[in-house]
């Protein structure tokens, strides 16, 4: 055998084994936590019809924003919006992909699941450490009809910086001035009152181990584990309990067509929505150099399949899926706003 | 030939670390400059910390009180037990038990610190907030003056004690360690003298033992305390998290190792609050550095001697 056909057996020989996936690719993401779940389930789904293999790195919102600012991934991930300062500097586009919703959870023994109403302004005063005791007279008076017992108020929240925070805190700011003017809202801020644990989990095992606490968790992780949640007075006037309806509710009611989608979900107005909602944003270059556009067009075709055909998986992880007319907005950025470096749009809609 | 390639090697071994250290230490420098010209030396005494976007404000005192407090505190636990295990191993123990227990002590530094903070919190956590906090937390804080360092109004147990209690563990056998080490090699010569002037176990190990090897002692609690400064999973698991100085044992509080863990990867690169975090870095890396450097200036005054 003489050298050449040695080389050519060489360089073939990698490539036996992916003949039958020839068209197979991978996309690498990085971001929030918190909606890996869902695009770990979404990118198994996808495999097959799709030949896009999702390589998806959960580090964080602040490290996705870092890494696609750096191009060192397809696209970056994050829950709380980018301002449209921040996009511009960064040349991205930005879009969500599904909501989350976060609910409260209290360790009070005896009362039931979503049997516990609360309100707004009872839930500021509990975070800012001025309700000292579950026997409250304010507690009482919302809820007449279980016995609340004596035990002091535990409040506890995540230490660590996260999505879930920045959601929580910004409808605490929006449902009070003192707290506006005061802790404020971010993915990380100084606590007034309580104990700070590291994760969902963290958070949740403060609960379960301290009759008395009460905390905000992700909806997908009550759910999964069981966590006793609480009923909250929303914008409506009505109480409502974190259950689906509530949120889709909520995804309806919001306006997509703000710029850069950063649709306010939070509070609103419609008296079925549960207030505590937000969207987890994907981020992509509008820029992608020659090299980056068949990433880019591959995470465009990735999530294009994912709002039509990913609905249900959302459902069973406890996301909520984005209305119909919300995708129909998004598709449309992406031809409007990605453009290679020869100026025509990178997405172009799959031939159905 | 062969030597002088040998020694070149070691040398540059020797220059490599060095290099390493000096190259942490001005990389951390540079990552907190920004947070440092923000807001110069108020950045060492002030104790807000707010993150919010719009209105970053930094300061490091809490973090850095709870650093020292929390190791303090685990050094005031760990010392006695540690001195308890060396004196039982080098006097009282039978020497068929010496070897295995000498290895179980140092097998605990072996565990890993996750292990320590998952424990922490799920086994010692609750049994603090039960069987400690609730009983003695409230009786104690009737007694005047020092009532105080047991009243909270914090019920969640993850406080500044239990933090202290982990780091205790997980600092005892290093000074174990030392501690046996050292006394083990108080000259026979001494003890026995000490012994036939009539002296008891107790009365050779305080008036022989300990000052013979006082300095080698508070070299080795020295190391126990580095250890205790820069432990950051276990601690951040207890310790509750929260910017506010602890006026009581069982409240809560920060560690700058912890504020990192949490914080760091959710900061964008270049603003603020990263920069605030490399600076808090920096003085922990100072701060351990003086911790170290003198417990081996005291060790090795001691081989010396």
């Amino acid at each position: 055998m003489n050298r050449r056909s040695l080389l050519a057996l060489g360089t073939a020989l990698p490539m036996l084994p992916r003949a039958g996936f020839a068209q197979q690719t991978t996309i690498t993401g990085a971001g929030a936590t918190f909606p890996r779940p869902l695009y770990e389930r979404w990118s198994q789904a996808a495999r097959e019809p799709l030949s896009v293999t999702l390589n998806y790195q959960s580090i964080g919102s602040g490290g996705g924003i870092n890494q696609i600012t750096a191009r060192t991934v397809d696209f970056g991930a994050s829950d709380a919006p980018l301002t449209t300062a921040q996009l511009t500097e960064r040349k991205l586009m930005q879009f969500p992909s599904v909501l989350g919703s976060v609910v409260l959870s209290a360790n009070l023994p005896g009362v039931a699941d979503n049997a516990l109403k609360l309100t707004p302004e009872v839930i500021v005063d509990i975070f800012m450490g001025r309700v000292a005791r579950w026997n409250d007279p304010r507690l009482v008076e919302l809820n007449r009809d279980i016995r609340l017992p004596n035990l002091p108020v535990s409040p506890c929240y995540r230490a660590d910086g996260s999505g879930t925070t920045w959601v929580f805190t910004t409808y605490l700011s929006r449902v009070s001035e003192a707290w506006k003017n005061g802790p404020g809202a971010g993915t990380a801020i100084s606590w007034p009152a309580g104990n700070g644990a590291r994760g969902n989990e963290g958070v949740s095992n403060i609960i379960r181990n301290t009759p008395g606490a009460i905390g905000y968790i992700e909806n997908a992780y009550a759910v999964v584990n069981r966590m006793t949640t609480t009923q909250l007075r929303n914008k409506g006037g009505r109480f409502i309990a974190p259950e689906m309806p509530a949120f889709l509710a909520a995804a309806a009611a919001a306006d997509w067509t703000v710029p850069n989608f950063a649709a306010d979900t939070i509070d609103l107005a419609d008296p079925a929505a549960w207030p505590i909602t937000s969207p987890t944003y994907i981020l992509l270059p509008m820029d992608p150099p020659a090299d980056k556009v068949p990433g880019s067009r591959n995470t465009m075709r990735f999530f294009d399949w994912a709002f039509r055909n990913g609905s249900d998986i959302a459902r069973r992880l406890e996301y909520i899926a984005l209305p119909s007319a919300a995708h129909d907005l998004i598709r449309a950025a992406w031809a409007q706003q990605v453009r290679d470096p020869s100026g025509a749009p990178v997405w172009t809609a799959p031939a159905a | 030939m062969g030597d002088l390639v040998f020694e070149w090697m070691c040398r540059g071994a020797g220059l490599f670390v060095l290099l390493l250290l000096g190259g942490i230490i001005v990389t951390l420098f540079i990552g907190g400059l920004p947070a440092f010209r923000q807001f110069g030396l108020d950045f060492l005494v002030s104790t807000r910390w707010d993150p919010v976007e719009g209105r970053e404000q930094f300061g490091g005192a809490v973090a850095i009180i709870g650093t020292l407090m929390s190791s303090i505190l685990a050094i005031i636990f760990a010392v006695p037990v540690a001195f308890g295990i060396a004196f039982f191993l080098t006097e009282l123990a039978p020497p068929w038990l010496r070897r295995p227990m000498g290895t179980a002590i140092e097998l605990l530094a072996a565990v890993p610190s996750i292990i320590f903070g998952m424990w922490g919190l799920f086994v010692l956590v609750p049994f603090v907030q039960r069987n400690i906090q609730l009983p003695f937390g409230d009786a104690l804080s009737e007694l005047p003056l020092i009532g105080v360092l047991f009243q909270s109004t914090n019920f969640a147990g993850t406080s500044i004690f239990a933090a202290s209690l982990v780091l205790a563990i997980m600092i005892l056998p290093f000074i174990a360690a030392t501690m046996r080490d050292v006394f083990e090699q108080v000259p026979p010569v001494y003890k026995e003298s000490a012994y036939g002037l009539g002296g008891t176990r107790w009365e050779v190990m305080t008036g022989v033992v300990i000052p013979y090897t006082r300095i080698s002692v508070v070299g080795g609690i020295m190391l126990g305390l580095g250890r205790a400064l820069g432990e950051t999973m276990a601690v951040t698991f207890v310790i509750g998290n929260a910017n506010r100085i602890a006026t009581s044992f069982f409240d809560p509080t920060t560690t700058i190792a912890s504020v990192i863990a949490m914080e760091f990867p959710e900061s964008l690169a270049g603003g603020l609050q990263q920069s605030s975090l490399f600076a808090l870095g920096f003085l922990l890396f100072l701060i351990s550095f003086i911790v170290l450097a003198s417990s081996r200036y005291l060790l090795r005054s001691r081989l010396k001697g």
